[in-house]
């Protein structure tokens, strides 16, 4: 039995009237590749940042990696890696830069920055391109280093939200790599997506709709339970469902 | 700490990598110190002047020699009707129009009493008000002479004095205005704009989500510009002594005191705009419109509040520009110490902590 990092109970964030995540419960086991599904305005980007410490919830519990997210909030963010849609690296920084920026902020030494820098441009083959301006990379580059970046610390979760968005295929699946490469060495993933081949990656997959976790089991067990050939017809007939737009 | 100093290495990557903003903000000084100290003087040069003289004789042609001398001045045209004078404000061939009556110098000595008539152009008001003034006073000059031959029974001798600024030199004026536009602008826009850009790209969630406070992820984005507005102090002071030739007559390390309050003012001003505001374009035109301007207007330096009507002149106390424009003229010009500018020092330190507790209080709101 591994133990669970993500653990919460009736998790309810309200803003005003509107019932954004709606009494969600689960948990995610160390090491494991969860995937966090749900059309858009399902709830997924709150319930994340609530389990990141940037939003308080309105009722019910959550930890995770150990910490509450009502009190603990800032231990959390010590254990957590988070990389988003929006391209989370700086621009006008190089390479070398961005990597020692972001161990900076973790408070690595200097020592650590220094070692861990040359062993991550090494592993990603940037021995070239490690002084240019990250701006100046294709796009598929700049997301494998921006995960990288967020699992620079040995964080004990990361969270991806759609880390994959606008990547060709073969980049996704070279990231998909790195993904379960991260999840062999004890990283846990929680990852969002819209595609539905991601989501047969992971080891265990939650749909959302309308704020509550609609489904929740491993890949196989999900089209065994809704008699579906894919991912794909699992998501539609739970999601055609929904009655919030986005 | 050491995170703090990884920030702040990181912030001055980017102000430093990004050459035209760095350009803007070590440049704008220097093109606005010699705009005004060259380009934009008050005085009026080299006007030209049409005569139309019907007496023609020895005292007329010894005025109009005076006004060609003048370095105001040069006559370009004779007249000969009153007709033309129409013909050359048309045309623009003059600023000013002076006719001498006829039998100038004869009404002169015996009547002591003659008209001359000057004719300006006032569809620049300002321009022929100062024309007209250079002129009158070629005339009062003679007058003064003529005076001395005779006693006149009853005279008022009036002499002038101008205190500081005994040659009326502008830059006394526009060096303490210039240095309270450029930190108000540089200050108050760039630290809005460098931190909604991080909320524009997405950067600022990342940073958000990792260990650093968000009051520390603010606060060192603003200590760049806190350097390059003191950089800038230094550059308009230098270029005041060595090239305006304006003294410092108050003491140096006081100045510079003062100027890093009111940087600091301006920088919690950016924050403010920064913790209100999510795009960039917001941030820029917020600045500009609600600190630039008022800045510009309610400062003093290009308009004299004391002429404005009372609301303005309330309005005016509760622009932070107005304040340090007046410290620094007392300082720099007057040569006064701290207990003269005490009061606007405390106004200045009380608004920074006014403005960075409510920036503060509103980061902390969004995050919550």
């Amino acid at each position: 039995m591994t133990k669970s990092v993500i653990h919460t109970e009736g998790l309810t964030r309200k803003f005003g009237d509107f019932v954004a995540v709606n009494a969600i419960t689960f948990d995610v086991k160390e090491g494991e590749i969860f995937g966090f599904l749900g059309a858009n305005g399902a709830g997924k980007t709150t319930a994340m940042r609530i389990l990141c410490g940037l939003l308080e919830p309105t009722s019910g519990k959550a930890s995770v990696a150990g910490y509450d997210v009502y009190r603990q909030n800032e231990e959390i963010k010590k254990h957590i890696g988070y990389m988003s849609q929006k391209f989370s690296l700086y621009e006008n920084l190089t390479v070398r830069e961005n990597i020692q920026f972001f161990g900076g902020i973790y408070g690595l030494t200097r020592k650590e920055l220094r070692e861990k820098t040359a062993v991550l441009i090494e592993r990603l083959g940037l021995n070239q391109e490690a002084d240019k301006l990250v701006g100046s990379l294709p796009l598929g580059w700049k997301q494998k280093i921006a995960f990288s970046v967020a699992i620079l610390h040995r964080p004990k979760v990361v969270f991806l939200d759609e880390p994959t968005g606008g990547v060709d295929p073969i980049t996704r699946r070279q990231f998909w790599d790195m993904i379960y490469e991260a999840a062999h060495e004890g990283i846990t993933v929680f990852v969002t997506t819209h595609y539905m081949d991601e989501a047969e990656y992971c080891d265990r997959v939650s749909i959302m709709v309308d704020g509550s976790i609609a489904a929740l089991d491993t890949p196989s067990g999900l089209k065994k339970q809704f008699q579906a050939e894919s991912m794909d017809e699992v998501f539609l007939q739970l999601a055609r469902g929904a009655k919030r737009g986005e | 700490m050491k995170t703090f100093v990884a920030f702040i290495r990181k912030e001055f990557w980017h102000v430093l990598r990004d050459t035209r903003s760095l350009v803007i903000l070590l440049g704008l000084p220097v093109v606005m110190m010699i705009l005004f100290g060259f380009a934009l003087s008050s005085e009026v040069k080299n006007s030209n002047v049409a005569i139309l003289d019907y007496s023609n004789d020895d005292a007329s042609r010894l005025l109009i020699d005076r006004i060609d001398q003048s370095q105001y001045f040069s006559v370009k045209e004779r007249l000969k009707t009153e007709a033309e004078i129409e013909r050359v404000f048309r045309r623009g061939e003059a600023r000013l129009v002076v006719i001498f009556p006829q039998n100038f110098q004869e009404d002169l000595s015996h009547t002591n009493q003659v008209q001359v008539r000057f004719i300006g152009d006032a569809s620049d008001p300002n321009t022929s008000n100062i024309v007209i003034n250079y002129a009158s006073s070629i005339f009062r000059d003679y007058q003064n002479e003529l005076n001395e031959q005779k006693k006149l029974p009853y005279t008022i001798e009036t002499e002038t004095r101008m205190l500081y600024n005994p040659q009326l030199k502008s830059s006394y004026n526009f060096v303490p205005g210039v240095m309270t536009l450029i930190l108000m602008l540089l200050g108050a826009m760039m630290t809005s704009v460098s931190i909604v850009k991080e909320k524009e790209t997405g950067t600022m969630e990342i940073l958000l989500v990792s260990p650093m406070r968000p009051l520390l992820v603010v606060l060192s984005k603003a200590v760049p510009y806190l350097f390059l507005c003191f950089i800038d102090v230094v550059i308009i002071l230098l270029l005041a002594i060595f090239l305006l030739d304006m003294p410092i007559r108050g003491s140096l390390p006081l100045l510079l005191a003062e100027s890093l309050l009111f940087i600091l003012t301006t920088l919690s001003l950016g924050l403010l705009v920064s913790a209100v505001v999510d795009s960039q374009q917001t941030a820029m035109f917020l600045s500009l419109v609600g600190f630039l301007m008022p800045a510009l207007v309610f400062s003093g330096f290009m308009f004299p509040i004391e002429n404005m009507p009372l609301p303005l002149q309330i309005v005016s106390n509760i622009v932070p520009t107005k304040w340090y424009y007046s410290i620094v003229r007392a300082i720099m010009v007057k040569g006064l110490g701290f207990s003269y500018v005490a009061k606007q020092t405390l106004i200045l330190a009380v608004m920074t902590v006014v403005y960075l507790t409510v920036a503060i209080r509103k980061f902390k709101i969004r995050l919550a």
